[in-house]
């Protein structure tokens, strides 16, 4: 079973004693400002657990692997996760 | 932005005190690790989603003295960023 936002949410209602409504907003809204962070081109370091970063690739050559047609991929911008050392050894 | 910085931000978008959004900002990460310590897959929409992916153990090279070492199997957890972030960092 995969954890989901709304297994998130239920702990933070029980512990903080909150509305489910009043859960799912905080949640929502810290998820937002860390899409809107990222968004802006700023990584998102949380020390314990690890670090979004943005990153920009270039244009390159690539293949379309069904017709092995040659093609240009357009510049892009891409979310990566750097796994911070604690985090690491947790799973470990 | 740092945790911290994330604190500040909820407390002020979220309107709640900066007790409160420490707190939710440490059980929501902490979450994530406690599953992924369990090996269990972690989802949040429109955000990304993390899975364990075990690596076998093989023989590696110090790249500095050129010696043979082994390295010991491991895992480690792999990012897939969600559609809706995906779509909103590109340009």
């Amino acid at each position: 079973m995969a954890l989901t936002k709304a297994d998130i949410i239920n702990t933070v209602q029980a512990d903080e004693g909150l509305t489910k409504q009043q859960s799912t907003d905080i949640i929502e809204t810290l998820i937002e400002i860390i899409k809107s962070t990222l968004q802006s081109g700023e990584d998102v370091l949380i020390s314990g657990f690890g670090k979004f970063c943005i990153r920009d690739k270039n244009e390159r050559k690539g293949r379309n692997p069904a017709t092995g047609d040659d093609l240009m991929l357009a510049p892009r911008r891409v979310v990566t996760f750097k796994c911070s050392g604690k985090l690491r050894d947790r799973i470990n | 932005m740092n945790k911290l910085e994330l604190i500040s931000a909820l407390k002020k978008e979220a309107n709640i005190s900066k007790a409160e959004a420490a707190k939710v900002v440490q059980l929501f990460f902490d979450h994530m690790a406690e599953a992924l310590a369990r090996g269990e897959r972690v989802e949040i929409r429109g955000l990304c989603s993390f899975y364990v992916k075990n690596y076998a153990s093989y023989m590696g090279r110090n790249p500095k003295t050129g010696e043979k070492v082994l390295i010991n199997p491991k895992k480690l957890p792999f990012f897939k960023s969600g559609k809706e972030l995906k779509e909103r960092v590109d340009y």
